[in-house]
């Protein structure tokens, strides 16, 4: 069963089966059975949001622990740039950088440097592209096994450049083997990540065999410490502290932010798992051909509201957009020599390694004829259900149940209220029925 | 192989009903997903399938479109009672529209909904009568494409 891996962990001992996943998974990946919550592995798509509904904390995200670097001869920490939204305004990147060295990291490396020439990346790929658009960023890893699951038409439209965190952990492991005369797996390359998806990009990406990154450590578990050791530091100048960070880069750690710094004038941000389902529905009937590029964030602010983050989400936001608005007033144009970016761009050094591949969810049947006829009975079974989507047999409604049974997955006796012999009420009772019924109004 | 074997369901569209516009021909998508058609087919059987709900829902007061699906074809059959096309070879032509400004400003009325049905359909049978409505067969074929592929 364990074809996918998931970030996205259930402690048993501690489900008291409240069914509060099951009604919040988009994809409808989650059943209760025997009173315990399970994961269908082919519908998650690590989007984390039943980790956030769990009442009792049963469902865990899966990060590395912070005590992995003992296993390296040198480790190097490179914070996602939402990590620098997370504390106040006195606290600016440098400071950060420095504060994880002291709590045990041999380097800290600024991501937003390698963000931006991914940027620049990204206008160049766009400048020449001549196929089917709108084009969609790859960022974010829920976006990326979304299309692979359910719009398995839109895969060809995913950005073929490699992310930054990836190429950057390439690099730093090349360099530092050389400088330390080291083997490159002796050197440790850690993800500071603001939310759990980034883990299953790390431990099983979407298009290639392996990842350059050894791990993701929360950037929640990492907070106190790092907090900690910030706190005796000296302010510097404001303007200086800002000097060597990356306008462009520093905008990946929220919606909007790479359209916004590329100055991208047909391009759409689209941030929210529901809002995205509307937009790639969109882009499937062909209305959305004349943008060209499209970055989607499952977390309604981008990065900086992953669920591993600590600070509020509006102040966090808040502190990337006055930090871009900072680096454009100050005209502070720590940006990557765009020569430089186009010539290994022609190289093709930011080409993603591997290709993403569908990954679609299993029909009812192989057999057309007899998914049919499991089609028509799935039907019909739904018909004689009370249509209310209490959840109390394990499905998330009523429908999903109807497939479960025809699928072999529950069986019908599971439906309390049919069993009750109250039947087919309407749907009158039920708490957010309705909602999830899709496929039939009839 | 006979009708037995084939999926038929029928969906309601309102007229003038924006805000709902899209969701017939999603549920349609959805069910061709779950049995499994091959997915090129769901995506022109997908589209063929808006078009023709948009139709409906810009000029038409109601309609029905019924899906029928057996192992060897996909068939959406589309009534509605409406205004009727005077004129369906000129409507078969790009960028012919009698859309109105409205329309053509939420990005409808492109003139491209019947030759996009008809760009995505092996074949396409239109009955029409001014005042009354118009009636669409939309036919997919599955078994053909599905061997030339594997």
């Amino acid at each position: 069963m364990s074809q996918y891996f998931h970030s996205v962990r259930i402690n048993v001992d501690q489900c008291l089966g409240r069914r509060r996943c099951l009604r919040t998974c988009p994809t409808q990946a989650v059943r209760v059975r025997k009173g315990k919550a399970t994961m269908l592995e082919d519908k998650c798509i690590d989007c984390g949001e039943c980790i956030i509904a769990c009442p009792t904390g049963a469902i865990v995200p899966l990060t590395d622990p912070f005590g992995e670097l003992t296993k390296f001869r040198h480790t190097v920490a490179i914070p996602s740039p939402a990590l620098y939204a997370q504390f106040g305004r006195e606290i600016l990147p440098d400071k950060i950088l420095a504060g994880l060295k002291k709590i045990g990291f041999d380097d800290a490396f600024d991501l937003s440097l390698a963000c931006g020439e991914v940027s620049f990346a990204i206008q160049e790929y766009l400048r020449d592209h001549k196929g089917p658009k709108p084009l969609i960023s790859n960022a974010c890893p829920v976006i990326v096994r979304l299309i692979q699951v359910k719009y398995a038409n839109l895969i060809d439209l995913l950005l073929p450049i490699e992310n930054p965190r990836e190429l950057a952990a390439r690099e730093i492991k090349k360099k530092k083997a050389r400088q330390y005369d080291l083997n490159e797996k002796e050197i440790g390359t850690f993800y500071l990540t603001p939310c759990p998806s980034k883990m299953i990009s790390i431990k099983q990406p979407a298009e290639k065999g392996k990842s350059h990154i050894d791990g993701a450590i929360a950037i929640a578990d990492i907070y106190g410490p790092l907090l900690a050791s910030m706190e005796t530091e000296a302010n510097e100048s404001y303007r200086k502290s800002l000097e060597n960070i990356c306008i462009l880069g520093i905008g990946w750690a929220m919606a909007g932010g790479i359209c916004r710094t590329l100055r991208l004038r047909n391009s759409l941000s689209v941030a929210g798992l529901t809002e995205i389902l509307k937009v790639f529905d969109d882009i499937e009937r062909g209305k959305l051909r004349n943008i060209d590029f499209i970055e989607c964030y499952a977390c309604l602010q981008g990065c900086v509201s992953g669920s591993l983050t600590v600070e509020n989400v509006y102040i966090s936001y808040n502190k990337i957009l006055k930090l871009i608005e900072t680096l454009e007033s100050e005209k502070i144009k720590a940006c990557p020599d765009i020569q430089d970016v186009r010539k290994r761009y022609r190289q093709k050094y930011y080409s993603m390694e591997g290709k993403f591949e569908p990954r679609p969810l299993r029909p009812l049947d192989d057999n057309l004829a007899k998914a049919i006829a499991k089609r028509k009975k799935k039907e019909a079974l739904f018909e004689t259900l009370p249509k209310i989507d209490c959840g109390a047999c394990g499905s998330p409604t009523c429908l999903t149940f109807a497939e479960d049974v025809v699928k072999g997955e529950a069986v019908f006796a599971d439906c309390v209220i049919q069993a009750a012999g109250r039947g087919c009420g309407g749907a009158s009772s039920a708490p957010e029925a309705g909602k999830e019924v899709k496929t039939d109004e009839t | 192989m006979s009708g037995d074997t084939g999926l038929v369901q029928s969906f309601e569209i309102v007229g003038g009903s924006f805000s709902r516009a899209g969701n017939v021909s999603m549920a349609i998508k959805e069910i061709l997903v779950e049995l499994g058609v091959e997915p090129s087919l769901i995506l022109r059987a997908a589209i063929a399938a808006y078009e023709a709900e948009m139709n409906v829902v810009m000029y038409a007061e109601k309609g029905e479109m019924t899906l029928h699906v057996t192992p060897k074809l996909i068939h959406l059959r589309l009534r509605d009672k409406g205004p009727g096309i005077a004129d369906i070879e000129l409507a078969m032509q790009e960028g012919y529209s009698t859309a109105t400004e409205e329309m053509r400003e939420m990005g409808f009325g492109a003139g491209m909904g019947l030759p996009n049905i008809k760009k995505n359909a092996d074949r396409l049978d239109i009955f029409s009568e001014v005042g009354k409505g118009t009636a669409l067969d939309i036919f997919i074929n599955i078994a053909a494409k599905q061997k030339g592929d594997s």
